[in-house]
């Protein structure tokens, strides 16, 4: 174990190296190129034995991997924003043929305007795309999710594509102190890949034939529920996780631990300012707390009603918008998971930190006063924005 | 199944099969004709990527497949990526030894769809970036897996169900790519036209292509009765035909030089090809004659790029 003081796009490359990723296709884009940018330089160097495959675009970079994990490499990948976007139709194949990736996304805003500044619109466009999803608050989590990942997504029981968020900018241009593990502790936590059934010429299988309607249901039935499944070795992972390097992870954060009558709820790399306003409130003696998402998917339905049942008050802040629609993405999603609970808190959303828009302590502070207010006088709307002018 | 070699003349072919009989095409078709003569060509040691089109649709119902070699598909416009990913992987796997060390052919198939239209981009970064693979395009010069559409290989003048004749235009009205210069244009090892109404001629295309390190690139002419409107059993005829009146010459350039492969003194008029075939039903004799220059002048051009 070293401590070193890194940048959290380093850290994602320090994760990919130590795991010893076998293949790598990358594309830059701001704010991830930093991350593929060091991957490329370590490969030049001689210090990660990996092909580094210097893609024409982003869905060629994941459709490389696909071929690449298919006969059985460890692959890596990174990306943002527009990037994502491109790789749209590629992910669905990723999950659905079972191939584990790993990618880091260093969340970015979606276009038009052009924007290479972070939000969370580019991770909400891919949600159902059946990857196992999880947000970071820090470089520490970035790298530590990144061994994480692989130990999970590899899994036999498994075999799903994970997507590491990391916040652009946030997270991927700060640098900050990260321990990180050596490559022996690693390898004990962290088995080789072993594909079951690769692309292999003495034992021919074929992938990706097509399904006619008496076979597709059933196929994306079981797709699902392995999914859903595939959150018992995500809860051992973390486990294991603490048990080699002694930080422990969750699905979901609740500080203090035993609740508060009122929640608030963030995703990523702003909860670390969202727990300053948290703090300065219980300073004062109101009974504030903070509630975090880490796993986004599989959705962990149990641990977050678990941790907002005695809130009275649950005010959600969200980095993108869901047009046309019911408001953030996550307060949409955090609503429909409370809705069959027995006792459930009064759900507040808002809508800020769009395009790189910072929202500060005290911007975090006006939201939780003015959620108590709307539910105090009973006046739940579909949203509001912070920071936003009208 | 024993290995056996069938003697045509001084030309042999293996009796085994790879492409598995039973599979969807329609009858005739010339792309499945092909497919099964280019796995006669590579053998075992393969790994095949298939883009989105006939190929994969005809081969691959769910739970039944007719490849038994391995194969993916993944989507339609990505094959020469997911191809450079196998190369990648089986070069690390190889190197770290987690695999043992041994040549295995990486290969592509696309549509002239998936390679000339939505594919060319991937196709261009696989050839350039110079990975070990041979590309396969199966030219039947339209989008036939749904349903006839144009590609920018449907030939000038040609009925497609996206670029109709009509009171207004003849059907087609752009000449086709030429995607062999194209390819060419990238300085790969080998490029080669083929056609399986030449299969000795095409398998050894195949192999030579699978077997030159860095990348290599066949385009197949591959007649389909159904998008051509022709009788079935005209499928080898056609192609035949497609190469002695000269609007498909067979050629390779291999390290940059040309060589013409089969070379008739006489081209046979263009009338006759087109004439077999309902897609060209439509054309008055002007459309024809413009049709007979372009063809004389384009296989001029690879003549002389050939020094014959
Ligand atoms: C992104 C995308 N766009 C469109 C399609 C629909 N599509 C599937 S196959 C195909 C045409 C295939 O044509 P070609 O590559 O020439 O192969 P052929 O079927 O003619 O052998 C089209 C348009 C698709 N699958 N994916
Ligand atoms: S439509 Fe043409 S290419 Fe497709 S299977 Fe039928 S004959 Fe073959
Ligand atoms: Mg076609």
């Amino acid at each position: 174990m070293r401590r070193v003081a890194l940048e959290g796009s380093f850290a994602a490359a320090e994760a990919a190296r130590i795991a010893d990723v076998d293949v790598i296709a990358a594309y830059p884009i701001t704010p991830q190129t930093h991350i593929v940018e060091r991957l490329a330089e370590m490969v030049a160097d001689g210090e990660l034995d990996a092909e580094y495959i210097d893609v024409e675009s982003e869905h060629s970079a994941l459709s490389c991997l696909l071929g690449a994990s298919a006969v059985g490499a460890r692959t890596f990948t990174a990306t943002a924003g527009q990037g994502l976007e491109l790789m749209h139709e590629v992910l669905y194949i990723a999950s659905s043929m079972r191939l584990p990736i790993i990618m880091a996304v260093a969340n970015r805003a979606l276009s038009a305007p052009l924007s290479v500044w972070g939000d969370h619109s580019d991770a909400m466009a891919v949600r159902d795309s059946g990857w196992i999803q999880v947000f970071a608050e820090n470089s520490q989590e970035v790298s530590d999710l990144i061994l994480w990942a692989f130990r999970v997504g590899e899994d036999r029981k498994v075999l799903f594509p994970v997507m590491v968020h990391l916040d652009g900018f946030h997270i991927s241009h700060v640098t900050e102190p990260v321990l990180l593990p050596d490559k022996e502790e690693v390898d004990r936590f962290l088995p080789p890949y072993c594909y079951p059934l690769p692309l292999d010429p003495d034992r021919p299988v074929t992938m990706g034939a097509y399904g006619p309607p008496e076979i597709y249901s059933e196929a994306k039935k079981a797709q699902e529920v392995a999914l859903r499944e595939s959150k018992e070795v995500i809860l051992r992972g973390w486990e294991e996780f603490r048990d080699a390097f002694g930080r422990s992870y969750s699905p979901v954060e609740l500080h203090p631990p035993q609740g508060a009558k009122t929640l608030l709820l963030t995703m990523g790399s702003f909860s670390e300012t969202a727990q300053l306003a948290v703090d300065q409130k219980r300073r004062k003696g109101e009974d504030v707390g903070l509630l975090s998402i880490r796993l986004w998917r599989p959705f962990p339905f149990e641990e977050l009603s678990g941790a907002a049942r005695d809130a009275h008050t649950l005010i959600i802040f969200d980095r993108s918008i869901s047009f046309g629609g019911p408001g953030g993405p996550v307060a949409c999603e955090v609503k429909s998971a409370l809705y069959s609970e027995q006792r459930r808190p009064k759900v507040v959303s808002f809508i800020g930190g769009l395009g790189g828009r910072d929202v500060s302590q005290k911007e975090f502070e006006q939201m939780i006063d003015r959620g108590v207010e709307i539910v105090e006088k009973g006046s739940l709307g579909m949203y509001e924005t912070i920071g936003i002018r009208d | 199944m024993e290995e056996k070699l069938v003697k045509f003349g001084r030309q042999s072919v293996s009796t085994r099969e790879y492409f598995a009989p039973g599979h969807r095409a329609c009858v005739g078709c010339g792309e499945a004709l092909a497919v099964r003569l280019a796995l006669k060509a590579l053998g075992e040691n393969v790994v095949i990527a298939t883009a989105t089109g006939c190929i994969e649709i005809i081969s691959s119902c769910l739970p039944q497949t007719s490849w038994r070699v391995p194969w993916i598909h993944t989507l339609f416009e990505n094959t020469a990526a997911v191809t450079s990913g196998i190369e990648a992987g089986f070069k690390a796997l190889q190197r770290k030894e987690e695999l043992p060390s041994k040549r295995i052919y990486c290969v592509a198939m696309a549509g002239d769809g998936g390679t000339s239209d939505i594919g060319i981009q991937a196709l261009s970064g696989a050839l350039e970036r110079g990975h070990d693979f041979l590309y396969l395009c199966y030219d039947n010069e339209a989008y036939m897996n749904t349903g006839i559409q144009r590609s920018s290989a449907t030939p000038y003048g040609a009925f497609t169900t996206t670029a109709p004749p009509g009171k207004l235009s003849i059907g087609q009205i752009t000449w086709k790519k030429n995607m062999v210069a194209i390819v060419a244009a990238h300085d790969i090892p080998y490029v080669a036209t083929a056609c399986p109404s030449y299969p000795f001629d095409l398998i050894d295309k195949v192999r030579k292509g699978a077997e030159i390190k860095g990348p290599a690139y066949v385009h197949i002419l591959s007649p389909c009765p159904t998008g051509w409107r022709y009788s079935t059993e005209q499928t080898i005829e056609i192609g035949k035909l497609a190469v002695e009146t000269g609007i498909f010459p067979l050629y390779e350039v291999e390290e940059g030089k040309y060589k013409m492969n089969v070379d008739r003194p006489e081209l046979k008029p263009i009338r006759e090809y087109l004439e077999l075939q309902g897609r060209f039903r439509h054309l008055p004799d002007e459309e024809i004659e413009k049709i007979q220059q372009r063809v004389e002048k384009e296989y001029h051009k690879v003549k002389d790029k050939c020094g014959v």
